[in-house]
């Protein structure tokens, strides 16, 4: 077998169809559409069946915190009349520290449940401990594919912890060094053992977010007596967001409003070598969420099932140095100490708060443990150590990899608009690269994709200059 | 000399630079791919030696060894001075001179 980087690339599609068992061709349709709620019916799970799963395996029931103190600072920076209740579901009880393990929990099961022996996946982040943990549970061998060190070896020491905890829990884990090819790896592996690809684009994943979803409108009504103006979730590739709302949508009818936050890490490229440890985060930034929002299908899986522009109402971003102040904040200010990746959400939501009255609640979907490695303590002496800049001044001055700043008043934490239009227009442009026409289904799928009108589509349409079905003009 | 079945971490190159992906940034294609992984060793070797290894799932991989017992050194990090100011901060804006009470 012939095991050079392309060789293996050109295996890719007969890869992941043994290890993730599901044949993704007979959802897709002429000429660009898919089905995708066909998709996430694979595996066949209700949300009460997925909840058992969950609740039978350290997973879900999460508490939901108002944070008093934070509400009353933002409230001190709000006009009269605002800065809405501040709310936290406290993602990091779940075994393992985070939210992820809402999406290990169905793929371990389901991987069990197919009768892989093992399961990969391919990440530096809290997704790797979740399956390794998931993965003990159900006594499958597991093995973590990251992205770890740079070339001189020197590690991003959150990673570094993820991998101590996926040692923890009874993981192989396999580090590598900055690049993409680390799917190649991945796909070596997974042919090598024939385990379970445990994939965060499969259905599988979203759906066992969809719970939390659910209990955010449940916890909300059960404490306020309202369901939440607001969601805010943090946005790397998609699933996160995509599985709340569609949860969200399950549950309730009323509007909530779905917002996507990252980390802005404009000008860091992410395969870079030396721009790899001059980040303090390692997912939820914009490095992903950009991307992945744009083309969704550039996961490891054919389609993936994370779409977050079919649900996402608004798109933010915060500083690295505003994330790290609300992360001191939730501790010195709620006694509640949680890594910073998982509070990116919580500064966003900080400032969109005081966009909303008093009586209206906002509701930050997760939160992580905190461990050596990942604590903002942590994070930013590495930073301080690699050369970044780190001062008090206007957040909006940070420049990523180079400086950090912390805002020197707590009215300076802002959450920044991106365009969403702009994005679904880039969305839009990508498909019809793929096509010169289009049938009446291709436009309603990409009506729903783009969560917009006919009208916003056929605009697009128009400028490319291609041909639809049916005589639309 | 290290004995067999000791449990160690062993690095090697999977791909050189030219064997590396076309779409690459210059500083990132200029250096090998690595790997470190670690695992029992299956016979006595010595740090530096290529040497083979049976991994936690059974696998049998190969490279060169670097560590015996390795361990993790990660820390809370040097101490960061502007978190008492973050501090100071957030307290006299919800309180004001009052502090806490």
């Amino acid at each position: 077998m012939n095991n050079s980087y392309n060789s293996v690339m050109q295996r890719k599609n007969e890869i992941m169809q043994k290890s993730v068992g599901i044949n993704y061709q007979t959802h897709e349709k002429n000429y660009i559409n898919f089905d995708y709620e066909a998709l996430l019916h694979e595996g066949d799970f209700s949300l009460e069946q997925i909840k058992n799963i969950q609740n039978n395996n350290g997973v879900g029931s999460t508490p939901l915190k108002e944070c008093k103190n934070i509400t009353q600072l933002a409230r001190k920076v709000s006009k009269p009349g605002y800065g809405a209740r501040i709310f936290i579901k406290d993602e990091s009880l779940n075994d393992s520290g985070s939210f992820k393990a809402r999406r290990a929990s169905i793929s371990c099961y389901q991987a069990k449940k197919m009768g892989f022996k093992g399961v990969i996946a391919a990440t530096s982040g809290n997704y790797g401990a979740a399956v390794a943990s998931q993965a003990a549970k159900y006594g499958l061998k597991c093995i973590i594919v990251q992205e770890c060190y740079d070339s001189k070896g020197i590690g991003q020491p959150e990673i570094i912890e993820k991998a101590r905890a996926c040692e923890a829990y009874g993981a192989e884990v396999v580090q590598l060094s900055v690049g993409p090819e680390l799917f190649y790896k991945f796909l070596l592996l997974l042919e090598e053992t024939g385990y379970f690809n445990a994939s965060l684009y499969t259905p599988y994943g979203i759906m066992g977010i969809e719970t939390l979803g659910q209990e955010i409108i449940e916890d909300c009504l059960r404490i306020t007596g309202n369901v939440p103006d607001m969601v805010v979730c943090t946005n790397a590739g998609g699933g996160n967001l995509t599985g709340t709302a569609r949860g969200i949508k399950k549950t309730t009818n009323e509007p909530v409003t779905i917002v996507g936050a990252s980390v802005n890490l404009k000008g860091l490229h992410m395969a870079n070598d030396i721009d790899f440890n001059k980040k303090s985060f390692t997912t939820g930034h914009t490095g992903f969420g950009l991307p992945f929002i744009i083309n969704p299908d550039r996961s490891d899986v054919p389609r993936s099932a994370a779409r977050p522009l079919r649900y996402i109402d608004r798109y933010v971003t915060v500083n690295q140095g505003e994330v790290f102040f609300i992360t001191e904040a939730l501790a010195v200010l709620e006694g509640i100490e949680r890594g910073p990746a998982g509070n990116t959400s919580l500064a966003a939501a900080f400032s969109l708060a005081q966009e909303l009255k008093e009586n209206q609640i906002i509701v930050v979907q997760e939160t992580e443990y905190t461990s050596a490695g990942k604590h903002h303590q942590a994070q930013l002496a590495f930073a301080r150590d690699n050369g970044i800049d780190i001062y008090f001044g206007d957040p909006q001055e940070e420049v990523p990899g180079k400086t950090i700043v912390f805002p020197s008043s707590v009215d300076m934490i802002k959450a920044i608009d991106i365009d969403l239009d702009t994005i679904r227009k880039k969305y839009l442009q990508n498909q019809f690269l793929k096509t010169n026409k289009l049938s009446k289904q291709d436009l309603l799928y990409l009506i729903q994709e783009t969560n917009t009108s006919e009208e916003f589509v056929l605009n697009e349409i128009r400028k490319y200059k291609i041909n639809v079905e049916d005589d639309y003009e | 000399m290290i004995k067999k079945g000791s449990w160690v971490q062993i690095r090697k190159i999977i791909l050189n630079p030219n064997e590396r992906a076309s779409n690459l940034p210059e500083t990132t294609k200029k250096v090998p791919l690595l790997l470190w992984v670690k695992g029992t060793l299956t016979k006595d070797s010595s740090i530096g030696d290529t040497v083979e290894i049976e991994t936690v799932t059974g696998r049998i991989e190969s490279g060169e060894l670097i560590s015996v017992n390795p361990c993790f050194l990660h820390t809370y990090g040097n101490y960061i001075p502007e978190l008492h100011e973050i501090d100071r901060i957030l307290k006299e804006t919800l309180y004001g001179c009052d502090k806490n009470e």
